[in-house]
């Protein structure tokens, strides 16, 4: 117990950075994701070929190639960023896939009448995606959306490794100062489970205001 | 493109068409100009020099390399066989008519599915001062048995009733129920979500790397740390990327084609594929059947 009283500072710091990291990859994935689920059902072949590129490539890297490719990998370019812009970018770009494929699924189950029906009123493309599929999609991909971003909050462990602030990081500087290991590990599980387990409240709170009555 | 895809718009007339013939050659420009940026980076910095790509020559990098990737799939192949045991284990507890033991399995497989892999990975090599290898097959074992377990119970249990009911009427044991009947029809069903499980299972092999297992990623490091050779770390990676996706690429591939053979199958007629519920208790549940992040 007294691990974390004693050094409640670095478990805040630590906790935060996780909760920065989450928080600014999910912005990104989400940005990136709608926007490659858009290219991949949008009516330019190359555009398509590019969105699906994307995600099979992104879907298929290991995430630690990928921090390995984007932390040390970029600055060799003369990009030199905060090592966390960077793990938001890794991370953000990799959970986008993911993102990207739960939207189209999601645009998947709205039934083929309702885009009939709305192209019969007369209404565009955009107006049809807009107004008629989205807002029906949305429903039904509250709770993949939810478990990829549960996803890619445990993944931003990775992040620790390379030397960005975060959570798992944290054991490093506790068992320097000669903690119990165990003890601050359990403190550190703990953390991530409150964070995992905010987000899937979040998701069950949004998937009862608007999912899909069943 | 699937159906909802082109219920999206009308079949295009020839001024739409010519509308998107243009938009199709911008979005080419623009992502060829993309490609070409890059390339003209990839030059600029001197990435294709003979110094940097010189080491791949070598017979000893050549083997170091191999080694590594020898000892990811090792990993991969340990971690693989034990976490489909374990998820069957784990999988026959939460199954069992056995209250205690029901309870007992869920805790596990909740937990270990809540927990980042890396904090287990990092907890059994720091607190409990396990080698690398069995520190990784462990963190990938207890994660991946987990989530298999999961697919495996979603799996028996949308096996259609009937067949359960059936079963038991012709007086079979619940063990015979399971064996002779379910299992077969849901392993069938739940192949494509077992496959995927294990392309994050070959995905994760590359955690090794950070608690210095030497595995792929780690033989590519030494070679980028090598100043004889003027640092080639974007050539290392662009040795190492294409092996390591492709290797992903075909498990995905396969799962893809698993799930394709299944629906054509008359075999898993009684099976509805569905995906695992999300864990209700704790977090990190998904659609099995998807490739998860």
């Amino acid at each position: 117990m007294n691990v974390l009283t004693e050094n409640f500072h670095t478990y805040a710091e630590g906790f935060l950075g996780t909760v920065q990291l989450t928080v600014y990859s999910s912005v990104l994935a989400l940005v990136l994701g709608f926007l490659m689920a858009s290219f991949r059902v949008a009516p330019v072949s190359s555009l398509r070929v590019f969105g699906t590129a994307w995600v099979t490539v992104l879907r298929n890297t290991p995430l630690t190639l990928l921090f390995f490719a984007v932390l040390l990998g970029l600055p060799r370019f003369g990009l030199v960023l905060p090592f966390k812009v960077f793990a938001v970018i890794a991370l953000g770009c990799y959970t986008s896939a993911f993102i990207c494929e739960a939207l189209r699924s999601g645009i998947n189950t709205v039934p083929r009448g309702q885009g009939e029906a709305a192209r019969s009123l007369g209404m565009t493309f955009g107006q049809t995606l807009n107004l008629v599929i989205l807002p029906q999609a949305f429903r039904s991909v509250i709770p993949p959306i939810g478990s990829t971003l549960i996803a890619l909050a445990k993944n931003s462990a990775i992040a620790g490794a390379f030397s960005v602030t975060e959570l798992l990081g944290t054991y490093k500087t506790l068992s320097e100062l000669g903690y119990n290991v165990v003890w601050t590990f359990v403190w550190i599980a703990v953390g991530y489970l409150v964070i995992t387990l905010a987000i899937s409240a979040l998701f069950h709170l949004m998937e009862r205001e608007w999912g899909v009555a069943r | 493109m699937t159906g909802a895809a082109t219920a999206l718009y009308d079949v295009p007339g020839p001024r739409t068409r010519r509308r998107h013939r243009l938009y199709g050659v911008l979005a080419t420009v623009l992502i060829l100009a993309l490609l070409a940026w890059i390339l003209y980076l990839l030059f600029d910095t001197e990435q294709f020099t003979y110094t940097k790509w010189m080491p791949f020559e070598y017979k000893g990098i050549q083997e170091l390399l191999l080694r590594g990737l020898g000892n990811s799939l090792k990993a991969f192949a340990m971690a693989a066989v034990l976490s489909l045991a374990l998820g069957g284990l784990l999988a026959t507890g939460r199954l069992s008519e056995h209250r205690p033991v029901r309870w007992s399995a869920t805790v596990v497989v909740e937990f270990f599915r809540a927990m980042p892999v890396l904090v287990m990975i990092f907890f059994i090599f720091v607190a409990l001062k396990v080698q690398p290898l069995p520190a990784l097959v462990a963190g990938l074992t207890l994660y991946n048995g987990s989530v298999l377990a999961e697919v495996f119970r979603a799996g028996v249990e949308s096996v259609e009733r009937g067949q359960r009911e059936a079963a038991f009427a012709l007086g079979m044991r619940k063990s015979q129920v399971m064996a002779y009947v379910l299992v077969p029809q849901a392993v069938r069903a739940m192949l494509p979500a077992i496959i995927s499980q294990l392309v994050v299972a070959l995905k994760d092999t590359s955690l090794g790397y950070l608690i210095t297992y030497e595995e792929f990623l780690h033989a590519g490091k030494l070679i980028a740390s090598n100043l004889d050779y003027d640092l080639p770390f974007i050539p290392v990676v662009m040795v190492i990327s294409p092996i390591y996706i492709g290797m992903c690429m075909l498990l995905s591939w396969f799962a893809g084609w698993a799930a394709r053979r299944e629906q054509r199958s008359p075999k898993t007629e009684a099976v509805e594929v569905a995906p695992a519920e999300p864990g209700t208790l704790l977090p990190g549940g998904g659609a099995p059947t998807a490739p998860r992040p």
